[in-house]
């Protein structure tokens, strides 16, 4: 294609399109590559999003008919064995109220094609159904476009964002970033379950527009280092989990069988109830930490989003991240072609920016807790089912003294190799992997 | 040559739903696309107008939304693209869609005289098959329907002559122009857009009529213009899966169970057709 841009973006996620509004806004000259039939077709996403990541972006997001879901006002956390579990939760009214938009759920399909769409208003070219084969270098070496896989479709720019997402093949063609290990990323399988509104707000007990998560951990997924998910949407609900690639093959587990297990359980089942499933799909989460973060800018080009490996497994933060990581390297794009210089150093202001965000310091503070989970398989399966067993024991009344009971699961603990010391030293190292 | 293709946004009719209140297709969440005859036909008018020289028109009748079927004409390498919306439009069965888009013709021919138009031979929604011999009525056109191959346009003789699929066979006939043709899917292969294409297609802009820039009368538009009345609509019932056996645990019994069960409806099928032997004989 004869015609050149400022800037060629790679995937129209929550990454290159938060890069595109910025970009747009500034007057620079933008296009974006997306290989969906949409934006929002290829993305897999628990679905729930941040107001205060969104609105650095767009600050009129709510005017702008930004096609929330459910608002959370509450958040659970479930810790599973596998018929039985615990349920921590926290409701505030406040989530409700003047901090409506803190979190909130979308659907992946309707919300990035929204948020491309506001791009394109802005006046960034929005390309769909177009994949991005490779990477057009000059005689430096310093990237200087896109191939497409289109006819006549090698596109200039001068600087090359890529925001292709976990399984960015491009970066990894192009030297930008090593093969994954499958222990450095996690395969997530999730369905959409379609209910009425009317349903949903009962099943959870909230109103309207009001919606709940739930966090699940546990022996969800035959032992395996795996973390679930629940959350509500408006007229459906969003139910996966992800456990470790590395675990997967060595467990030979199928994704397909565990989400079907995962729906039979007993705190799951009834809450998913006729519910008729719309959706299956299946995504790698970019699980590895700070350690699998690769050189993230070079010459012409920045890497953002999954494709950088910035996502909180922790916190279930991904979305969040590729937003603000996208806007960054927009702020550092504009800096360079404001002083004409596209090379590595002219984009150093991305480095800079991370460095001194919540992003690298998160990420870095959580370095060493994926690691730690990798290693602690008793998380998974004997830990969840002692516990239940404790709590089974102490609530069951059977004319035996508690003390009594006491002993007794403190015996069952010591016997599966969990004693008190055994604990605290468990606790003192997740202690250390996140302090 | 001045080709104008009429192309319809429809329902991915994977997930149709029905509203019982109001007996209509329940639009909400479900995504849309081209109807892929008319698809066919947008890329059989390109490659007619690469061989022959001339131009597409594509045109469209639907919501604000069908703007992106259009766009995906122009793709393809159509020149121009006009959008049919209004409220007045809305509820319009075969007639009254007939009729508009034979209006927006006539209006398009006005400036820039037509000599083909080319239709899907149905929409996958409607399957009725009415809208594109309906133009062709209204206008005067000679009618060509599912047409599965243009075998070539003579510009001296002003003639067209295409194959067209017929029961138990095809003919190949030919006629003057103006025509309109409907396609069949085999009519032509789709191609991928070029970059450029693609690009142009996404920065062109699509005109929009309402029913003031169309002209005609108001009374043959939309739900006015349309005697045809929904009495009921509804969705087949869901074919339970078959029979399953499993030979996980005896693969004896399941064999067994299988010969069995296959006989016992063999047998109630012999049956069933026995019966009606007996009965034939009667009479």
């Amino acid at each position: 294609m004869k015609e050149t841009f400022d800037v060629a973006i790679v995937g129209a996620g929550p990454a290159g399109i938060s890069a595109a509004c910025i970009l747009a806004d500034a007057g620079i000259r933008t296009i974006v590559f997306e290989r969906g039939e949409y934006p929002g077709a290829k993305n897999l996403s628990g679905g729930v999003l941040y107001g205060h990541n969104l609105a650095q972006i767009l600050p009129d997001y709510v005017e702008r008919h930004c096609p929330v879901e459910r608002n959370i006002v509450e958040s659970r956390v479930w810790y599973l064995s596998r018929e039985s579990g615990y349920n921590l939760g926290y409701r505030d009214s406040v989530f409700a109220a003047d901090r409506k938009y803190n979190a909130f759920t979308v659907g992946r399909a309707k919300f990035d094609r929204w948020y491309a769409e506001q791009a394109r208003m802005k006046g960034a070219l929005v390309v769909p159904s177009t994949v991005v084969v490779d990477l057009i270098r000059n005689g430096h070496g310093a990237v200087a476009g896109v191939v497409t896989g289109r006819t006549d479709g090698e596109v200039q720019a001068k600087i090359t964002l890529l925001a292709d997402g976990v399984n960015s093949p491009l970066a990894t063609r192009a030297g930008f970033r090593r093969e994954l290990a499958p222990e450095e990323v996690a395969l997530a399988v999730k369905e959409v379950i379609e209910l009425p509104g009317e349903v949903i707000s009962q099943r959870f007990c909230v109103s309207g527009t009001e919606g709940v998560t739930a966090e699940i951990l546990g022996e969800i997924a035959g032992g395996m280092d795996a973390v679930g998910f629940l959350y509500t949407n408006q007229s459906s609900l969003s139910l996966g989990l992800g456990a470790n690639l590395a675990d997967f093959a060595a467990f030979k587990l199928k994704p397909y069988e565990l989400i079907e297990a995962f729906k039979q359980h007993p705190m799951i089942a009834p809450l998913i109830s006729g519910g008729k499933t719309l959706e299956y799909t299946a995504h790698w989460l970019a699980e590895g930490g700070y350690d699998t973060i690769p050189h993230l800018y070079g010459d012409g080009y920045l890497i953002a989003g999954d494709s950088a490996m910035l996502f909180n497994a922790l916190h279930r933060e991904g979305n969040n991240l590729a937003m603000a990581s996208g806007k960054m390297a927009a702020e550092a794009i504009i800096e360079a072609v404001h002083r004409g210089n596209f090379s590595r150093k002219g984009l150093s202001g991305y480095g800079e920016r991370l460095a001194g965000s919540f992003i690298l310091k998160d990420m870095k503070k959580y370095r060493k807790f994926g690691r730690f989970l990798y290693q602690h398989k008793e998380i998974f399966d004997r830990l969840p089912a002692l516990s239940s067993f404790a709590a089974r024991e102490m609530l069951t009344v059977n004319g035996v003294a508690k003390n009594q009971k006491q002993r007794l699961i403190g015996r069952e603990f010591r016997r599966q190799g969990m004693s008190l010391f055994r604990l605290l030293r468990l606790l003192w190292q997740a202690w250390r992997a996140v302090k | 040559m001045h080709i104008i293709c009429c192309v319809k946004q429809v329902p991915d009719t994977t997930q149709v739903k029905i509203d019982p209140a109001t007996n209509t297709l329940v639009r909400t969440g479900v995504e849309s696309i081209c109807n892929p005859y008319d698809l066919v036909a947008a890329e059989a008018a390109v490659q007619l107008v690469e061989k022959y020289g001339g131009k597409v028109t594509v045109i469209s009748m639907g919501p604000p939304q069908a703007e992106s079927v259009l766009r995906e004409c122009l793709a393809l390498g159509a020149h121009e693209a006009i959008l049919l919306s209004d409220r007045a439009f809305g509820g319009a069965d075969t007639l009254a869609t007939s009729y508009t888009l034979s209006q927006a013709i006539s209006r398009i021919a006005a400036k820039d005289p037509v000599h083909l138009v080319i239709c899907g031979k149905q929409a996958v929604d409607g399957d009725t098959g009415q809208t594109g011999p309906g133009i062709a009525t209204r206008l005067g056109f000679n009618q060509f329907t599912y047409v599965s191959e243009i075998m070539g346009v003579d510009p001296e003789r002003n003639t067209i002559t295409v194959k067209r699929e017929i029961e138990g066979g095809a003919e190949v006939i030919e006629g003057k122009l103006p025509a309109l043709l409907t396609a069949e899917l085999e009519l032509s292969t789709i191609r991928y857009a070029s970059l450029p294409e693609l690009v142009r297609s996404l920065r062109q802009t699509v005109r929009v009529w309402g029913a003031k820039e169309l002209g005609g009368l108001p009374e043959r538009l939309g739900l006015k213009g349309s005697p045809t009345s929904v009495k009921e609509i509804f969705a087949p019932p869901v074919r339970g899966g078959g029979l399953v056996f499993d030979s996980g645990q005896n693969s004896e019994r399941v064999v067994k169970d299988f010969l069995d069960t296959f006989f016992e409806k063999e047998k109630r099928l012999l049956d069933g057709l026995l019966t009606k032997d007996g009965h034939a004989q009667e009479h």
